[in-house]
């Protein structure tokens, strides 16, 4: 076997407002052709940046040391006309987001011939035919046409198939795949996932997967190298990584992965606790929805579009109602719906009682004291410039259980070690806390007030596997104690199925199936969540190989009856 | 806040005042830049706050003990930057002027940041047929000429030739009718940025009210450019007064010196060789408006991350954790999956420097 880039010793360290930061320490890696090197890790472990420092895509404020051998030629300090001369042709990148890595005033087919533009003479006709070729190779039908296609005519999987085309367009020796389908659904992202197993088989392309999901990871890597603060602290086969992981952290790093079953168990546990309290059926469901059309107004002369049609669901008084589907099914918006943030257009909602369908704002002010709601994203869920303390205080004042953030401290207190944050943190603003120590700040301001239902909004989708299973965690440790009733929405089929009692399948804005976590995710039913299940890659190399061709032949049969 | 139960960031307080803290932050030519702007404006705000001390005469003044000054007399040592053709000292008219361009900046940005800022937060954060009309007026604001909307003020307000407070409340209301529009234009595109912000949902959640919202949550978070249009908006408030003078609607010599005025009467002593009536003032409005400009151009460039230069990084840096975001806070060991959760505080400061 040939090798195509051997890093040794690297070390990459930033310019920073705070001083300089190593990001990588003495990495050395190798990987050979044909093969599948995935670098595992979490965000801020140096793995996107050691694998850009290959093609030279580091920003300026970074100074790297080391050697990096790219197809016999050291990468590290070449600049200008050389560096150009092996990116694209000897190394190429896939980023993350497939919609931001097109440029959406060109063609598709344009910008897949880019690369060939810049490394050499292509007549207009040639690059054009390249380009249909490419296309076709990554599985884009009816290429002949689509070539002159812009991007916002593709879906995101298709996107990130042009993207795929545009790496493989020179036959590059290496691919990098920074993330290629975190942005993806899990349907498409077992799509993409074949396109570059085929990249491997097919075109002997060595490939770099950056990731930090380890379904993915055991589901097309050869090799895994996991780093962790900057360095690599285990390199080791697919199946022996999986089954005998050698190092803490590897360990740690696996057992935190939510696994589809675990949390059968648990839901049962609480089924039964219910039905001996009595509480089954004789209390009024928090929330009851019948028929629910959700619109959003078009603009001038466009029709609406119809977000969530007709679903109809209840939860009742303590019971976790998992909410799963794909970006665009309509899931946010029944959670935005019932905390009144989105208007309800049609059928029925009534939460804590209360019709949601034109419902005055004023009317439903003393009822959002019930209502607690955790939203997706860490980052920008504090106001930046209020502490912790008055974030969480907020709730309190504007319900008048406080006068001002000061009374309410003793209470902000409680709560965050009910989170389990040291009351100190209270004074600290957001920004310097971790995300995963955010989302349980926001956890604690949602249950301020003890809410009778919380919604919680693909809490943890930003968060990494180790801290995710921390707050999920502590999620369900806190829904036992206080007793609330929950909607929990996620695209992780793993992770509704830890927390929830009951599992509602949403698909573009229709609700497939709803069940238990045994009913849903052990006997589906809906064509839909059996392919959504099969889709959902599991951390187990060996097990994994099963489940792709059991989803190849539901494929099939898809195909089958369609046609 | 008085009770942090552990060690907090000991930078002092002075060190996190706005100016001083981008000017620590500051390297090569940036920092040069910053500085010589300060450097600039400070000598502009001593000087004016100092006129009665430094200049020799008044400036209205047109004879001392020993008789009239003298039209147009070359600097000397009575004068050292010599004599207008009205007679004034034009050491002193430069000295004194500082004063009412001070005078028109205060009064000018006093009068439209308030009034913008409010607009612009209301506009922005309640939307609808309020937003849309509020955004026609400021357009149409915006096709007048700032000079000609100056000049109706000036008559209006004072009838053309005006006392000190008539010529700079002139100015000051032209300029403020010209930039509440760009005030509220800033305030409110930052204001729809941030209504979609989680944080303003959360609040909504909560069952906040709309002004606690507004005035909690977004307007803090809305000013924080304020202070780059501030420092960019006060030196168009000098060149306007000082065009206002030179088209003859500025303030009478008697009232209060102003660097416009004196460089309209010397426009017939510059093909006369008396170069020193005009060079100064004019020197004068070059100098304060280049100082303000170069503190809000840097202070612009230090507040964006992508255009702040930082020193290079070290070859042997120190280690990584010691450059975490959260200096001495060590979490609670009682689940050990929280020293995994660390990595992410290596995480901010890692991507700053991605930015």
């Amino acid at each position: 076997m040939t090798r195509v880039v051997d890093i040794s010793k690297l070390e990459i360290a930033f310019a920073t407002d705070a001083g300089t930061v190593l990001a990588v320490n003495d990495v050395s890696l190798c990987v050979d052709a044909g093969e599948v090197l995935a670098i595992v890790g979490e965000s801020g472990s140096g793995k996107t940046v050691t694998a850009k420092s290959i093609i030279g895509l580091l920003p300026e404020t970074a100074v790297t040391r080391g050697a990096i051998i790219l197809n016999d030629r050291e990468v590290i300090g070449l600049t200008g006309a050389r560096l150009r001369a092996t990116r694209g042709a000897d190394a190429a990148m896939v980023f993350q987001e497939p919609s931001t890595s097109l440029n959406p005033v060109f063609t598709v087919g344009w910008q897949i011939a880019e690369g060939l533009r810049a490394h050499g003479k292509y007549t207009r006709k040639e690059s054009r035919a390249k380009a249909i070729d490419m296309m076709k190779k990554v599985g884009i039908p009816d290429a002949e046409t689509r070539v002159d296609y812009y991007p916002h005519q593709f879906s995101g999987g298709q996107k990130q198939r042009i993207v795929i085309a545009m790496a493989l367009v020179l036959d590059p020796e290496l691919i990098i795949a920074d993330e290629p389908t975190t942005a993806l659904d899990v349907t498409v992202q077992a799509e993409i996932l074949d396109l570059l197993r085929r990249c491997r088989d097919e075109f002997g392309t060595a490939i770099i997967l950056i990731t930090h999901n380890m379904g993915i990871v055991a589901d097309l890597a050869d090799r895994v190298a996991v780093m962790f603060e900057g360095t690599l602290v285990e390199e080791a086969g697919v199946v022996e990584l999986f089954t005998a992981p050698k190092h803490e952290y590897t360990k740690k790093l696996l057992a935190a992965v939510p696994r589809i079953g675990s949390g059968g168990a648990r839901a049962t546990a609480r089924t039964a606790e219910r039905v001996a309290s009595g509480t089954v059926n004789t209390a009024a469901p928090v929330v009851v929805a019948r028929n629910l059309v959700i619109e959003y107004a078009g603009g001038f002369g466009r029709r609406s579009f119809r977000a969530v049609d007709g679903v109809s669901f209840t939860i009742s008084p303590g019971e976790v109602l998992g909410l799963v589907g794909e970006s665009g099914s309509g899931k946010t918006t029944i959670g935005r719906a019932i905390g009144g943030l989105t208007r309800v257009t049609g059928g029925s909602l009534q939460v804590l009682g209360h019709e949601m369908l034109g419902i005055k704002e004023r009317t439903f002010k003393p009822v959002r004291g019930d209502i607690g709601f955790v939203f997706q994203d860490p980052a920008s869920s504090f106001n930046p410039l209020l502490t912790i303390a008055q974030c969480v205080a907020e709730p309190l004042i504007v319900h008048g259980r406080a006068g001002d953030a000061a009374a309410a401290r003793p209470r902000v207190n409680e709560l965050l070690e009910a989170v389990q944050l040291p009351r100190g943190y209270g004074d600290r603003f957001p920004h310097e806390l971790s995300g995963g120590q955010r989302q349980r700040a926001s956890l604690a301001r949602s249950l301020a007030l003890d809410p009778t239902l919380l919604i919680a909004d693909e809490p943890t989708s930003a968060l990494d596997v180790s801290v995710q299973a921390r707050v999920l965690e502590l999620f369900a440790e806190l829904q036992k104690q206080l007793g609330f009733a929950a909607l929990f929405i996620s695209h992780d089929l793993a992770v509704v199925d830890m927390l929830s009692d009951r599992i509602a399948v949403l698909y573009h804005g229709r609700l497939v199936e709803e069940g238990t976590g045994a009913e849903v995710l052990g006997a589906p039913q809906h064509p839909y969540t059996q392919r959504l299940l099969a889709s959902l890659p599991v951390p187990d190399p060996t097990e994994q190989a099963l489940r792709r061709e059991h989803l190849h032949s539901l494929q099939a049969a898809d195909l089958a009856e369609s046609a | 806040m008085a009770r942090a139960t552990e060690p907090r960031r000991l930078t002092p307080l002075w060190h996190r005042l706005p100016v001083v803290h981008q000017l620590r932050q500051s390297v090569g030519l940036q920092r040069g830049m910053l500085i010589a702007g300060l450097s600039i404006t400070v000598l502009f705000l001593l000087t004016a706050l100092l006129a009665p001390l430094v200049a020799p005469y008044g400036f209205a003044q047109l004879k001392d003990a020993d008789g009239n000054f003298g039209a147009q007399q070359p600097p000397s040592a009575e004068h050292i930057w010599g004599t207008t053709v009205g007679g004034y000292d034009v050491f002193s008219r430069v000295i004194w002027g500082t004063q009412t361009a001070l005078a028109v900046i205060i009064v000018a940005v006093v009068l439209s940041i308030f009034a913008g800022v409010l607009l612009g937060l209301v506009s922005g954060y309640l939307g609808g047929w309020l937003d849309r009309v509020l955004v026609v007026i400021a357009d149409a604001v915006f096709a007048f000429p700032t000079l000609l909307l100056a000049i109706v003020a000036a008559i209006a307000i004072s009838g053309g030739q005006s006392s000190l407070w008539g010529g700079v409340l002139a100015a000051a209301v032209s300029i403020t009718v010209v930039y509440i529009p760009q005030y509220f234009r800033v305030i409110r595109a930052e204001t729809v940025r941030i209504k979609s912000e989680a944080y303003v949902e959360s609040a909504k959640v909560i069952g906040s009210s709309t002004s606690r919202i507004m005035f909690r949550h977004v307007l803090r978070n809305a000013t924080r450019t304020l202070p780059l249009i501030f420092t960019l908006n006060s030196s168009e408030a000098i060149l306007t007064l000082a065009g206002l003078g030179f088209l003859g609607f500025g303030i009478e010599p008697t009232a209060a010196a102003e660097w416009g005025y004196d460089l309209n009467r010397s426009i017939s002593d510059v093909t006369s060789g008396i170069w020193w009536t005009s060079v100064f003032p004019g020197v004068a409005i070059v100098l304060v408006v280049l100082g303000i400009t170069l503190v809000g151009e840097s202070l612009n460039d230090l507040a964006d991350p992508r255009l702040r230069t930082r020193r290079r990084a070290s070859v042997t840096p120190a280690p990584t954790a010691e450059a975490s975001a959260v200096p001495g806070g060590s979490l609670d060991d009682a689940v050990n999956l929280d020293t995994l959760e660390q990595t992410d505080l290596v995480d901010t400061t890692e991507s700053e420097g991605l930015k």
